[in-house]
């Protein structure tokens, strides 16, 4: 039964990675670029929750309300300021620039908020658990945690494989050239792009704050897992990275359990072993969003 | 009344120079045949009318307005619609949905989703395919179809015999033909120029990236399109 909760405990954990995975699988499939600083953004995002918790007194879940518009609109900017003139030269440039911002965002929060660790406190429900019988509990928050991400891919699902939009992700994902010449505004589709992804990302920031402590320099390792669940998963596969999340949860905490020391560890061996065994992903569906 | 007016385009690829000073007209309403051999300008001047490439903003006149070097969206949105060399249909959207890309910009006039289901019924038998599942034909027919859900006031055609059955071919030709007789301006690239010189009114001839003849078809001898094609 213990081990049937660690596997459990796995599962929900890996809604967490999917929620960091999201915005990075979106942005890749969409432009071919990687964001390097995905994970600081998660991370800016529940520093902002800190300051709506601190000076307007709110919950931190009420508080992604404000913050997820304002990492959007950040997205946004970010895309048609910066990231845009970076496109079309090969994916070096923009691994340069996101690395950099990446450092510039690590630096920003440390001199802002200092090296102080923080923890976003919902008032509650982050203890709060469900009994399922035979000595199983499962947590409230986890729970939530794996439900929004669940929605958020199947709203982002629908949004890919109906909408205008969507149609226009999935054409500039093919060939984003031809796509411009169809009429559609690169410029603008990947700046919504990118709001979309900071969008996700900050839920992911603020909902890992509620679960654990963070600090200014949490950003890589939140990148590094949102890697391993993407490319687990296969690059541009949506649910895929719901899988790859999945499996990466269980495998850190089937390893915590073996030992505390060896969570991380055993999550990184097993993706390596994905890796060289499919090195493409599990669920890849080749020059696909959706 | 001219509707596109190009003077003295020329287009580079880096350091390249593909272009050099090409000038042409097409009056609102004509068919225009583009022929030339393999490199000698023809797809790179319609990409820049396109909005592909780089373009000196006098260079290109359309509808008296200086549109050179805007992005294509924006030439989109006046009615430069592309249809380009090879296809490019998108793999990932089914055959219905590279139709609707093409109405992407939602430009008024009378084609939709109906009437090239109509002119063309094995897109309507294969809408719910993926777009590349069709044979070449029949994605030349849908890049065709994806570029009138644009409602062109000007389309532009490149190579649609690339790789094709002469039956198909003419079968395509018979549609550009219709959609001449709508009153939408067309600019028509070829290599194989004995269909293309069937329906066109004026033809211009590219060599090494300039025009070496320009002329009506049929007041032009083999000789003269021979000599202006391959150089004398």
């Amino acid at each position: 039964m213990a081990w049937v909760d660690t596997v459990l405990q796995g599962v929900l954990l890996g809604g967490l990675y999917a929620l960091f995975a999201t915005g990075l699988s979106l942005i890749f499939g969409v432009m071919r670029l990687v964001n390097l600083a995905h994970g600081d953004f998660s991370i800016l995002a529940a520093f902002l929750a800190v300051v709506a918790v601190q000076t307007l007194g709110l919950n931190p879940l009420i508080g992604l309300v404000l913050v997820v518009p304002i990492m959007a609109a950040l997205g946004w900017w970010l895309q048609r300021l910066v990231l845009n003139r970076l496109l079309g030269r090969g994916i070096l440039p923009a691994v340069l620039v996101t690395f950099g911002l990446s450092i510039v965002i690590q630096n920003g929060l440390l001199e802002t908020f200092s090296a102080d660790s923080r923890r976003l406190n919902p008032g509650g429900i982050e203890t709060a658990s469900l009994a399922l019988g035979g000595g199983l509990a499962i947590g409230v928050f986890p729970l939530l945690t794996f439900a929004v991400a669940v929605l958020l891919l199947l709203g982002l699902h629908v949004v890919i494989g109906r909408s205008v939009i969507g149609r226009a992700f999935r054409a500039a994902s093919d060939d984003g050239a031809t796509a411009a010449l169809m009429g559609i505004d690169r410029d603008r589709l990947y700046a919504l792009a990118m709001a979309l992804s900071l969008g996700i990302v900050a839920i992911a920031g603020i909902f890992l704050g509620i679960r654990t402590t963070f600090a200014f320099s949490s950003g890589p390792d939140r990148l590094l897992f949102a890697f391993e669940a993407v490319i687990i998963g296969g690059l541009g596969s949506l649910w895929g990275t719901l899988v790859g999340g999945v499996i990466l949860g269980v495998a850190q905490t089937i390893g915590a359990r073996l030992s505390p020391g060896w969570g991380v560890l055993t999550g990184h061996l097993v993706f390596l072993a994905i890796l060289v065994v499919r090195p493409a992903g599990l669920f890849t569906k080749s020059r696909r969003v959706g | 009344m001219t509707l596109l007016s190009v003077r003295n385009l020329s287009a580079f690829y880096g350091d390249f120079q593909a272009l050099f000073g090409v000038s042409l007209d097409a009056a609102e309403g004509e068919t225009v045949a583009v022929i030339g051999a393999n490199g000698a300008g023809k797809t790179t001047f319609l990409r820049a009318l396109a909005g592909a490439l780089p373009a000196p903003r006098d260079a290109v006149e359309f509808a008296g307005q200086p549109v050179g070097g805007w992005p294509a969206h924006a030439l989109v949105d006046l009615g430069i619609v592309l249809v380009p060399e090879g296809r490019k249909i998108f793999p990932s959207l089914s055959v219905r949905e590279n139709l609707e890309i093409g109405a992407y910009r939602r430009r008024a006039g009378p084609w939709t989703l109906e009437r090239v289901y109509g002119l063309f019924p094995v897109l309507s038998e294969r809408r719910e395919q993926p777009g590349t599942n069709l044979s070449g034909g029949e994605q030349q027919m849908l890049a065709i179809g994806r570029g009138l859900m644009a409602n062109p006031r000007l389309l532009l055609v490149d190579e649609i015999s690339l790789g094709l059955a002469p039956a198909v071919v003419k079968h395509l030709y018979e549609v550009l033909a219709g959609v001449h007789r709508e009153g939408t301006t067309l600019l028509v690239v070829e290599q194989d120029i004995s269909q293309v010189l069937s329906v066109a009114q004026r033809v211009y001839c590219f060599r090494k990236g300039s025009v070496a003849l320009e002329g009506v078809p049929r007041h032009l001898t083999r000789e003269q399109i021979s000599a202006a094609y391959f150089g004398a």
